[in-house]
């Protein structure tokens, strides 16, 4: 093999693996940092929702601020779904949260999330409109099937104008959602300033779309939102497979011959879909949590999207459970509202103990991996004190069973600090590995024996093949043994032994390279 | 254009072959071009068939749009675009795609054999479920690329070669008569580089036709047996003994490579032993 050749493919032979695993927590990272910011402001945003529905409500002082307790009886019944009310508007939410949640999984792997929340704002004008227009000609504008088909023209005129912006100009995927999202809804706040201002009437039902409210939803409404649900859902389980490979590699999906852009025309519109039919229950500032929250929080639980999937669904069933029982038992608190609340509830439950990428999950994975590392480094410490005591003479079951091994003595030769050998100390003990005899004294146990002469060895065999094999220098080669020893298995272990040359067949621990080589500390 | 030479001494003009259909792929006077900038430009490439081919050139010379415009993925300026002598559209499933790895976002939840079983998708057609021959068939080509252990492991558990490998996988699955891959020995890792290897050379014995854009210009003439050197424009393509030489790829990368010709030597001497 050439020189020039060795070292070009040398560099790319062994990627480090502690490095490589970093990067991709960091790159973890920084989408749940946006998902953490998108849930601080939906729960400000369903806040402020509970905040705007008290001041309404006339007869009492805006100091009166009491919830008033209901009865078990009524708890247990309203839980249970007696009241048919209850049950219509509890099948009419459930379904369309359900549906969010599984469209919203695909939207968030699709990196759109975002993209909804300009929709559901994009609604406002066009929802304001349909009523003037329904209203001008004499039809009743505040009828559902109206507002519906307005608002879901104005967020199809949302959805294109994003795409067009991104598509026809040099800006960038955020500026396109955040002008669509301020300038729609700017223009949606104007109608309804407008419709306030007509003699006919005022905005009330319309005002219920910006934060919705599920408790006038009449079972007419609800029977029409569990029927769109329904549908919304179905169509996205027939298209899980071509979702899934658009969401995954769109440019294969193109090669492979699927229509790209109409399948992303469908997913999207299976997001206006579930935005428009949201806008009673939830309202459009909100509706945005609905899609996004429960996939996200599903994210935490599973790798495998059919799973992710139906998680979201069920999480979405849940919540919508949850909002609809608390405003039935508190005429205060707006559905919708407390809709989200849940949802973010269980996303924070996720987040912090999912079972599959939870920062519990992942704390105690990093601990363990820590106390394992220190462990080795304390019974290589030991080991390499007694042998450096006993100087070279008798063989490593002598040395190793003979000294007591100073709390002081441990702490200058290595680079720990009092509180951390303490520690490691605690923990061997604990194993079983260490005991203390004294005033800051202690001792290898028979089975800490065994222990530090197979992490010395294992630490020694790699040094070795380092030195044979990768042509490191002796001096540098501690450091690099260090970090790939506490990664070595039994698997890598025998295939060491296998390659290094004689003497170190068996148990035999080698001795210290670093220090065996010509030039080294041993005199 | 900053490259005269380039310029000055063009390709000869390729005869027509006479049995188009023969031809896995026929390219004649491409252009592709991002907003203002062209990438491609006149470009003509002839694919023998039965034969692995690499695309080499300098960075921004165009191999990637090369196979991107082929397969429809970024839409050509001008130019003829044959595969078997049809157009693309025609003969789908006879060409597979390998794309760059870094062009999809492996945090993504599906495990090893559910991306290979995605050549599959094609075949079972709309609204179909992946069905346990499916699972089957992405299992053995997941054992062709040597990951069957790691078959159900999500993928960003798996190292950056074993991702790639499971892309070439996702095309085996597809028994596809032309390969294109792109970079598929960007930054992978010995195993995966003899695994790809040995795909490579398991192909050609079975006739079919394969074309890499390549970035490594020791290990060409080891690996290939023809070549096209680009750069923008096609400035030579044959055999890898004729066409691979250090005249050429001056040619091609504009003389700014002063290891070149070192590379090249070493290259051809690894070659002789």
């Amino acid at each position: 093999m050439s020189a020039l050749r060795h070292e070009h493919r040398g560099g790319r032979v062994t990627p480090c693996p502690p490095l490589s695993g970093l990067s991709e927590r960091g790159a973890h990272g920084v989408t749940r940092t946006t998902l953490v910011m998108l849930c601080l402001y939906i729960v400000l945003m369903a806040f402020s929702a509970i905040a705007s529905e008290e001041a309404p409500r006339g007869g009492r002082s805006i100091t009166d601020n009491s919830i008033q307790w209901p009865a078990p009886e009524l708890i247990w019944r309203v839980a249970t779904l007696q009241d048919y009310n209850t049950r219509v508007v509890f099948l009419g939410v459930s379904a369309l949260s359900s549906a969010a949640g599984l469209v919203g999984t695909f939207l968030l792997l699709r990196k759109r999330s975002l993209l909804s929340d300009a929709v559901s704002h994009a609604t406002l004008p066009g929802l304001a409109l349909a009523f003037l227009i329904v209203e001008a000609a004499g039809g009743n504008g505040r009828a559902l099937p109206v507002l519906l088909a307005g608002a879901a023209v104005g967020g199809v005129l949302g959805m294109t104008t994003v795409t067009l912006i991104r598509r026809f100009s040099r800006l960038k995927d955020d500026v396109a959602l955040a002008l669509v999202l301020s300038v729609f809804f700017g223009l949606g706040v104007c109608f309804i300033v407008a419709i306030q201002q007509l003699p006919t009437g005022n905005a009330a039902g319309l005002d219920h779309m910006i934060y919705g409210k599920a408790a006038a939803m009449s079972s007419g409404d609800a029977k029409l939102i569990l029927g769109a649900g329904l549908v919304v859902a179905l169509i996205c389980i027939a298209l899980f497979k071509e979702f899934r490979l658009l969401c995954f590699d769109e440019n294969f999906a193109a090669v492979q011959g699927w229509p790209r852009i109409l399948l992303d025309l469908m997913l999207m519109g299976l997001v206006v879909a579930v935005t428009v039919i949201g806008l009673q229950a939830v309202g459009l500032l909100l509706s945005v949590a609905l899609l996004i929250v429960p996939a996200a929080a599903a994210r935490f639980w599973s790798e495998s999207l059919g799973k992710t999937a139906w998680i979201a669904a069920a999480i979405g069933l849940v919540s919508g459970w949850g909002g609809v029982l608390a405003s039935a038992l508190f005429p205060k608190l707006p559905a919708g509202a407390m809709i989200v609340l849940v949802a973010c509830g269980v996303f924070a439950f996720s987040m912090l103990f999912g079972v599959r990428r939870g920062v519990w999950v992942r704390w105690r994975e990093h601990r363990r991996v820590k106390q394992r590392v220190g462990h080795q480094h304390l019974m290589r410490a030991c080991y390499e004190l007694l042998e450096s005591r006993a100087n070279g003479q008798g063989s490593a079951g002598d040395f190793l069973g003979a000294g007591q091994i100073g709390f002081d003595e441990l702490l200058r030769r290595e680079s720990w600090s009092h509180h951390v050998l303490s520690g490691l100390l605690r923990v061997g003990q604990a194993a079983g590995f260490v005991a203390t005899e004294g005033q800051n004294q202690f001792r290898l146990t028979a089975s800490g024996r065994a222990e530090a002469r197979r992490v010395v060895r294992n630490h020694r065999l790699w040094e070795l093949y380092l030195i044979e094999h990768a042509d490191v220098a002796p001096s540098h080669v501690h450091h690099d043994a260090d970090e790939i020893e506490h990664v070595v298995d039994a698997n890598i272990v025998a295939r060491l032994e296998e390659m290094l040359s004689a003497g170190v067949a068996g148990t035999v621990v080698p001795v210290n390279p670093e220090l065996s080589a010509p030039g080294g500390a041993r005199s | 254009m900053s490259n005269p030479a380039v310029i000055s001494r063009p390709a000869l003009p390729e005869p027509e072959p006479a049995d188009r259909s023969s031809v896995p792929l026929l390219v004649r006077d491409l252009n592709v071009a991002y907003g203002r900038k062209v990438v491609v430009w006149d470009l003509d490439l002839t694919v023998p068939p039965g034969t692995t081919m690499a695309i080499v050139g300098p960075n921004g010379a165009g191999k990637s749009t090369l196979l991107k415009a082929a397969l429809g993925i970024v839409p050509p300026a001008s130019g003829r675009i044959e595969f078997f002598g049809q157009p693309f559209e025609a003969v789908r499933h006879r060409v597979a795609y390998v794309p760059q790895r870094e062009s999809v976002d492996w945090d993504f939840p599906v495990s090893a054999w559910e991306v290979v079983a995605m050549g599959l998708y094609r075949q079972i057609g709309w609204f179909g479920r992946v069905r346990g021959e499916h699972r089957d068939r992405a299992l053995a080509a997941l054992a062709k690329v040597g990951l069957s252990e790691f078959a159900r492991r999500q993928i960003s558990q798996l190292s950056g070669g074993q991702q790639q490998r499971v892309f070439l996988a996702r095309a085996l699955v597809q028994s596809a008569d032309l390969f294109l891959m792109d970079e598929p020995f960007a930054s992978v890792d010995a195993a995966t580089e003899r695994a790809i290897v040995a795909v490579l050379r398991e192909l050609r014995a079975e006739g079919r036709t394969v074309v890499c854009v390549h970035h490594d210009l020791q290990t060409v003439p080891e690996y290939f047996e023809h070549v096209a050197l680009i750069n923008m424009r096609l400035v030579r393509q044959g055999p890898v003994d004729e066409v691979f030489t250090a005249e050429n790829l001056r040619h091609t990368y504009g003389g700014k490579l002063s290891l070149l010709e070192d590379a090249v030597q070493a290259a051809r001497r690894q070659q002789m032993v």
